[in-house]
């Protein structure tokens, strides 16, 4: 894991910030931006995947869980803001009488919905953190545990019809912090919001990779014991990277909502975790780009193969993902540094020419 | 001046099986202080006890302090580190970024998320002191089996930790790695507490100042080198002569 020139990371991150902020604005058709924008979210929760999982060895399976705060609290927020000083319609559907739920309340506030994106994530994956690693809950059962986490979660949301919307979710947002949703102009900012927090989120990691505290993480990820030996309680290296991780997840709940238009249980439960974890896997988890690129090529793989042809699509994706972990087991990110070890290999391994030349001969 | 390292009536139990029963020795600084004794004799037990690894009961105080019922990182905060029996050094990182890491324990949390500018000068004392400056970039996974064990010792030096505790330190080294190691151990244990568990008697002989001979969780002998070999009970215990002592 040694980067010997971070900042050709750092260049790196400067074409991706180009490519989304300036040119993708430009070539692409109003829809597709919509949808890059969308990846965009899935891409800055997989940053953080790759963070606790890739560098940190902590398989997030429930990242849905930080995901669906940062969405919930966003969507909650513009409903009421669409409702004005109505109860939202669903709601009145199953109950005409009831008063808006007492959780709602607060996120009338635009401010308290920001903060809320923020520190519910950061509270309770410091919570849930603290309690898991200080008891040295770790590999499969620190997997397992998240991962029921995302389906209590989802299954909570279903059975909630009147307080969360239930499966048909939340939508039907007009306004985004009082711009209008419709607006083309204001669909662009949205998406550039989006873009510009996943660049944002690229640097935060390509800065704690590098600094001592990702070293570290590495250690701790291939040596726990071992670090705990330097004088350094592993559970808070880990309880640090896990939170961030979850923080980026709320925050790309948090963009989903105003460019998908709709936020569901099935966007956040089991499913849709596992999707998250696949993509960082295909893209290369410990790698700084591979995260949140194979985020993106799996989310564009499901808006085009996976709306022509549901079924395939399904297959494909999980015959990638086998193919992927067999060959590639660091992912596509780790391609080029195969091929270029591929590449070398004959030039320092003169020997078997001989041996052809040999047969060569026999055969002549 | 380090103070010392006094274990009273060690005790460690495994459900009912009790490794360790009721085990004292003291090391003091300047002292290469070794602890020996056949397979299963409780050595290992003993450090992991003494480091927090294991429960156990009794006392190991470093100067007043109490270090049993601590936690592990806690003893280390108080000048305890150690190795272990087989070489553990983070394996993707470079031999700097591993003595890097254990010299952040003296560093303010904060100072975590800046990246590395430079060599510490701990860090390059240690290298020196270890023969292992021009292996700075290597990756420890490549190091040889002596250079880790190096590397380990290393990492303990620039702990700047009062005792170091290492378990068969020179197993599996060539024979020019074993000096190099001995007079490694002889030239920091001037100011620290060292406490070697070994195998191997030649090396023992040539760089111990005090033994304690373990066996069946219990103190056989203790002593100096010439003592512990005349003792009949330790010859008995190593098959008659003390240099037949198998290696792992
Ligand atoms: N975690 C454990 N659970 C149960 N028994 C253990 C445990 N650790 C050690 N033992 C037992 O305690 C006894 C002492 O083991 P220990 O590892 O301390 O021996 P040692 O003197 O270091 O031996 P060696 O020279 O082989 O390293 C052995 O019989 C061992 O099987
Ligand atoms: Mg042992």
């Amino acid at each position: 894991m040694t980067k010997p020139k971070p900042w050709i990371s750092l260049g790196g991150i400067g074409v991706f910030a180009v490519l989304l902020l300036a040119v993708a604005p430009l070539v692409l058709t109003d829809h597709w931006l919509n949808n890059v924008g969308k990846y965009c979210c899935w891409a800055i929760a997989a940053v953080g995947i790759g963070l606790a999982w890739g560098r940190g060895g902590m398989l997030v399976m429930g990242q849905g869980v930080f995901f669906a705060l940062g969405a919930y609290s966003m969507a909650m927020h513009l409903t009421l803001e669409s409702a004005g000083d109505r109860i939202p319609g669903f709601m009145v559907l199953y109950d005409p009488l009831a008063p808006l739920p007492m959780f709602w309340e607060p996120f009338r506030s635009a401010g308290f919905t920001l903060l809320a994106i923020v520190l519910l994530p950061v509270v309770l994956a410091g919570i849930l953190g603290y309690a898991l690693f200080k008891r040295r809950v770790k590999g499969a059962y620190f997997a397992i545990l998240t991962q029921a986490l995302a389906v209590a979660l989802a299954t909570l949301i279903s059975s909630t019809i009147r307080e969360t919307g239930g499966d048909t979710g939340l939508s039907d947002f007009k306004y985004f912090f009082g711009f209008v949703l419709n607006d083309p102009a204001n669909k662009l900012m949205v998406y550039l919001v989006a873009a510009g927090l996943l660049v944002l989120c690229l640097l935060a990691v390509w800065q704690l990779y590098r600094s001592r505290f990702g070293e570290l993480l590495v250690a701790t990820r291939d040596a726990e014991e071992r670090v705990r030996f330097l004088g350094y309680d592993p559970a808070n290296v880990k309880l640090v990277a896990f939170v961030v991780s979850a923080l980026m997840a709320s925050i790309g709940g948090a963009m989903f909502v105003p460019i998908v238009g709709i936020i569901t249980p099935a966007e956040i439960g089991a499913a849709a975790s596992i999707l998250m974890i696949a993509g960082v896997a295909f893209g290369g988890r410990a790698s700084l780009f591979g995260p949140a690129l194979g985020a993106m090529a799996v989310g564009w793989g499901q808006s085009s193969l996976g709306s022509t042809w549901p079924e395939g699509w399904t297959y494909i994706l999980g015959l990638m993902f086998v193919v992927v972990i067999l060959f590639l087991p660091n992912g596509l990110s780790s391609l080029p540094a195969r091929i270029a070890a591929a590449r070398r290999k004959p030039v320092e391994q003169p020997a078997p020419a001989p041996v052809v030349a040999e047969l060569e001969e026999v055969r002549s | 001046m380090t103070d010392a390292l006094v274990v009273t009536d060690l005790r460690v139990e495994f459900s009912g099986f009790v490794a360790v029963g009721g085990v004292s020795f003291d090391a003091y600084p300047g002292e290469v202080r070794f602890l020996i004794g056949p397979n299963g004799a409780g050595k290992t037990t003993c450090i992991d006890a003494v480091t927090g690894l294991a429960g156990g009961t009794g006392s190991a105080r470093l100067g007043g302090k109490e270090l049993l019922g601590r936690p592990v990182h806690r003893i280390v905060r108080l000048g305890v580190g150690r190795t272990f029996q087989t070489a553990s050094v983070f394996d993707e990182l470079t031999v700097l970024q591993n003595l890097d890491i254990a010299a952040g324990r003296h560093r303010p949390a904060i100072s975590l998320l800046r990246a590395r500018r430079g060599v510490d000068p701990s860090i390059e004392r240690a290298l020196e002191e270890t023969g292992l400056a021009g292996e700075l970039a290597t990756p420890a996974g490549i190091l040889s089996h002596g250079q880790k064990q190096w590397l380990e010792i290393a990492m303990l030096l620039v702990q700047d930790a009062k005792v170091l505790l290492l378990d068969e330190p020179v197993a599996g080294m060539s024979q020019d790695e074993r000096t190099a190691t001995g007079e490694l151990l002889q030239r920091i244990a001037a100011k620290r507490i060292v406490l070697v568990v070994e195998h191997d008697m030649d090396f023992m002989r040539r760089y111990a100042t005090r033994v304690t001979v373990l066996h069946q969780g219990r103190v056989l002998s203790q002593g100096t080198v010439a003592e512990v070999q005349a003792d009949p009970q330790v010859q008995e215990v190593y098959l008659g002569t003390a240099d037949a002592i198998p290696e792992d």
